[in-house]
């Protein structure tokens, strides 16, 4: 296999491995006050604490040189298909450092934080008027969190009318893993929906399960757009249909971005929504989390929020706290309040005005993507797509042993984040491509340009592909030996 | 357009591409009566860079923040020295703009960071292994009750009543939701004795507990033993560099709040749940691990997230639990922090808080109040007051010192107590002045 820049670089070595006692990364805080006997005050303390001991310079080296080998979207183009990697404005990492929001404990009385709830307050304001929904609580820390906290004011809601006999949740073949998962979290059971040829919600088989199951049903979780990137053409018929049967439905927001001020999913028949903060209003990733998950509700459901309820009384903001039907408590305090600065930073750049290139910029980029590859990659289904596009390699697979995987690997040679790959499950040899709006069109022709470069790499050469990335710090990992070997963690030499 | 690249030539020369006459005919599959046209909705206008800037300044400067006031107020929450190179790690593109490490090539620098805190978490806690790290140290306990409810088989967990009240009221929430029985059991003195643990899958002990004492994890072992259920700890990370650690004292599973290693308190968001347990139970452990391995072909080692059966998007209604997203970005400020202390500075923090708070005990108990229980007790101490400890808060909080918790709105009979905590940063003048301030209000 050919060995490229990264690969002449020493490995990079764990910071433990470099410790040396007697050293320190930082400029400890004086202690001015007496000294204390610790065993009588404390009790038994511990001597066998192994942390390491580095210098400051060498801990940002370290540091430093692994964000080398690490890729962001300001490193390059990552079109990670339902994740949203949009950019990320430098001026909300500015207003969330602002000493009155970064400096402000949680359990201070409210009447100090009159800035704080006024933030709140307008995220969830803006946000009601975005997604349609009556009301909006930012308790939730991330997308599953809200997703489980919109199902738990299901079966809260269920329960008040003496309906807590429904126990099943429909989720579709199509939808992310979180949902069932959340389902299970809840309580429920969960009875998979297929999807029909044409990509949509199978209506007959949907018309079926209700007519058989209807009374147990407790909620239908839809993604809309789909997971398949396509708009669900009869959202109120399934909406009017599961209402009917007594169920309430629930939107998986993920994608959201495809309908910001274009649609609103309160207006298509649903009861509740999640949000992904750190999606669609551009909060930072940061390698996994924090995530941040709003929740949409329309009223019916409103009295079984998590308190505090933060809302206006027309001249000030309040945090309430009496709220006798809540479900309780789904985090700490008040959800990802630095978060929702960077939110609220980021609804107030586009406003009114702008909102909704939002959504049209990048179902614009997704289209253009998918338009530029099919000939190579052919999409899934023949329908314009929304904010990403699903495309299946199925054919080099079959013709020539390469795999969407190694046709991902491949793209990190040539400078990219691969797509998603596999998922949604229901398509063979998947990518799942989601530009967002803030890719220019050079840098997606680029971007397209190598993976037709690529898909005649795989019918030529396909072995370069079998071999990718060749070009990173690492080669291709063993995940099996991962989980064989299990090593999650460094052990002192002693 | 903020942050949008395309010109008008851009669109006209993509949508020729696509074969589109506009940007509207894209969304032709949305039924014309659920659109809204552009510009429609009812927001505040857009601000450009240097008004937004100054709106945010300005709805921040109407924050009282504790910047304008001493901290004295813990609770979970702390004040702490926060090391400038915290802020200069985590603000790096390449960690704050990366996702999830689906593509372990792409991402071994935040996967060798995840492994460093895994193994630095293990260190503090004293067990076996730490994963990924979780949303928050409230829901982080309340997963481990529910993963022990699944190791034993058994619907019912006991609590202490010294266990932070919003990590309980989260417990009950998903309990109930799942349909798990949860037991309070009443503290005594400041530190829980009884245990109630007969047929429960877990006893869940704070450490030092919400009031700031010492809990006897041995004896919580015993009980927990001898009912045949796990023992869950929820414990502070700085006081384990100085306390003997719970995993020393017999924890199954210890967990807890990782904001008191540099991350801003930020109204309590985000923050990031810590997770610690034994080997034993690694496969039932929620959220992400990351692993160590080596290339398929070749011989340099590597990281991946591994044991990925577990979770949801491969195990999906199955899965132990349906955490997706971790606090990657927290955890980061976390391993920055624990590097640049390392093993001395950490150790010389929780001194140095123990320090400052006897010396606050000593300096309050002179000026007309008391300490309410007699146990040991590591940065953090109940206060009886000779008046009701909101009032008495209240006022503090007008001669600039963010005084403490209130009790009386979590604990029946505590109206005059207030919960204190004193940090490593507030200084032996800050102290003194808290006392002739308090002074002044009891008088």
């Amino acid at each position: 296999m050919t060995s490229g820049r990264m690969q002449l670089m020493p490995e990079p070595k764990l910071i433990f491995d470099k410790s040396r006692p007697g050293r320190i990364g930082c400029n400890v805080p004086r202690c001015d006050t007496p000294e204390v006997d610790m065993s009588a005050v404390v009790g038994e303390t511990r001597d066998d604490l192994h942390l390491p001991e580095i210098a400051e310079l060498d801990l940002l080296r370290h540091f430093t040189n692994l964000s080398q080998i690490n890729f962001g979207i300001e490193t390059g183009f990552y079109p990670l298909g339902s994740c949203t990697m949009k950019y990320n404005p430098k001026i909300n990492e500015q207003t969330a450092r602002l000493a009155g929001f970064a400096n402000l404990h949680p359990m201070q009385p409210v009447e100090t934080i009159p800035g704080a709830l006024e933030i709140l307050n307008g995220v969830q304001e803006m946000l009601c008027e975005i997604t349609g929904f009556s009301t909006i609580t930012l308790q939730p820390l991330a997308g599953a969190h809200g997703e489980m906290t919109c199902l738990m004011l299901v079966k809260a809601y269920h329960e008040s009318i003496g309906q807590a006999n429904r126990t099943i949740v429909l989720v579709p073949d199509s939808a992310h893993g979180t949902n069932p998962a959340s389902a299970a979290r809840c309580g429920y059971s969960v009875k998979s929906i297929p999807t029909d040829a044409a990509g949509n919600t199978d209506l007959a088989y949907l018309e079926q399960t209700l007519a058989e199951i209807g009374s147990d049903v407790a909620a239908l979780m839809l993604t809309n757009p789909s997971t398949l990137g396509l708009f669900e053409p009869n959202i109120e018929k399934i909406c009017k249909m599961v209402h009917e049967a007594g169920g309430q439905v629930f939107c998986d927001g993920a994608n959201m971005n495809a309908m910001v001020g274009t649609t609103r999913p309160g207006d298509h028949g649903f009861d509740c929504m999640h949000l992904n903060l750190h999606k669609t209003f551009s909060t930072p990733h940061g390698g996994g989390g924090p995530g941040c998950g709003a929740i949409g509700l329309q009223s019916h459901l409103e009295p079984f929020l998590p308190a505090p309820v933060i809302r206006s009384t027309g001249d000030k903001v309040v945090a309430d706290y009496d709220r006798p039907k809540t479900i309780g408590r789904v985090s700490g305090f008040y959800g990802q309040f630095l978060m929702e600065v960077r939110a609220y930073t980021y609804l107030r750049a586009f406003g009114k005005e702008h909102i909704a290139d939002i959504s049209r910029y990048s179902v614009l980029n997704a289209n253009y993507v998918r338009e530029r590859l099919k000939d190579v990659l052919p999409p899934a289904h023949d329908r314009p797509c929304m904010h990403e596009c699903i495309l299946t390699a199925e054919k080099y697979k079959k013709e020539h042993g390469v795999r969407a995987l190694d046709i991902s690997k491949r793209l990190m040679d040539y400078g990219f984040h691969p797509p998603t790959n596999y998922f949604p499950l229901i398509v063979p040899e998947c990518f799942m491509i989601e530009p967002t709006e803030t890719e220019s069109k050079e840098t997606l022709d680029e971007f397209c340009d190598a993976l037709i470069t690529i898909c005649q790499e795989a019918i030529d050469t396909p072995d370069v592909l079998h071999d990718a990335p060749s070009t990173r710090v690492v080669g291709r990992l063993d995940e099996t030996l991962a989980v064989k070997n299990l090593d999650v963690r460094w052990w002192p030499k002693s | 357009m903020p942050y949008v690249p395309h010109t008008e030539l851009d669109t006209q020369e993509m949508l020729a591409v696509i074969g589109a006459k506009s940007i509207d005919e894209l969304f032709r599959e949305i039924p014309a009566n659920l659109r809204v046209a552009p510009g429609a909705l009812n927001l505040p206008p857009a601000l450009d860079e240097q008004r937004l800037m100054a709106h945010l300044t300005e709805i921040a400067s109407k924050n009282i923040d504790c910047t304008k006031m001493t901290c004295f107020l813990g609770a979970g929450i702390y004040d702490r020295y926060v090391p400038a190179t915290v802020g200069a790690v985590i603000s790096r593109g390449e960690f704050l703009t990366a996702y999830t490490p689906y593509q372990p090539e792409a991402s071994q620098g935040y996967l060798q960071t995840i492994y460093e805190f895994q193994t630095m978490i293990s260190e503090l806690y004293g067990m076996d292994l730490a994963n990924a790290s979780m949303y928050d140290g409230a829901t982080s306990m309340a997963e481990a009750a529910i993963m022990a409810t699944g190791i034993k088989n058994v619907d019912r967990v006991v609590v202490s009543d010294a266990v932070h009240p919003h990590y309980r009221e989260v417990l009950a929430t998903y309990c109930w939701s799942i349909g798990v029985e949860v037991v309070t059991t009443p503290s005594i003195d400041g530190v829980t004795k009884d245990w109630n643990a007969d047929g429960s899958a877990c006893i869940i002990v704070q450490y030092p507990n919400f009031f700031g004492c010492i809990e006897d994890l041995a004896a919580a072992r015993k009980a927990a033993d001898e009912a045949g259920a796990l023992l869950v700890v929820v414990a502070d990370p700085v006081a384990c560099a100085l306390l003997r650690s719970p995993g020393s004292l017999g924890a199954d599973v210890v967990v807890g709040e990782g904001q008191p290693m540099g991350i801003a308190m930020g109204l309590g968001g985000p923050v990031v749940g810590l997770f610690a347990t034994k080997k034993e139970f690694v496969r039932h452990i929620p959220g992400r691990i990351v692993g160590k391995t080596k290339e398929a072909h070749g011989d340099r080692p590597g990281y991946v997230m591994t044991l990925r059966t577990r979770e949801q998007d491969i195990r999906r209604e199955k899965a132990t639990s349906n955490i997706c997203t971790n606090e990657a970005l927290m955890a980061l400020a976390a391993t920055v922090y624990m590097i640049a202390l390392g093993k001395n500075g950490m150790t010389q923090v929780a001194t140095s808080s123990v320090r400052n708070t006897q010396y606050a005990i000593s300096a309050l108990t002179s000026v007309g109040a008391k300490v309410k229980f007699g146990g040991k007790v590591f940065g953090e101490f109940v206060l009886s007051l000779p008046k009701n400890a909101t009032v008495v808060r209240d006022a503090m909080i007008a001669k600039g010192f963010l005084a403490g918790l209130p009790l009386g709105g979590y604990y029946e009979g505590m109206e005059n107590d207030l919960l204190v905590a004193v940090t490593e940063i507030r200084t032996k003048a800050q102290i003194d002045a808290f006392a002739a301030a308090m002074k002044e209000v009891l008088a």
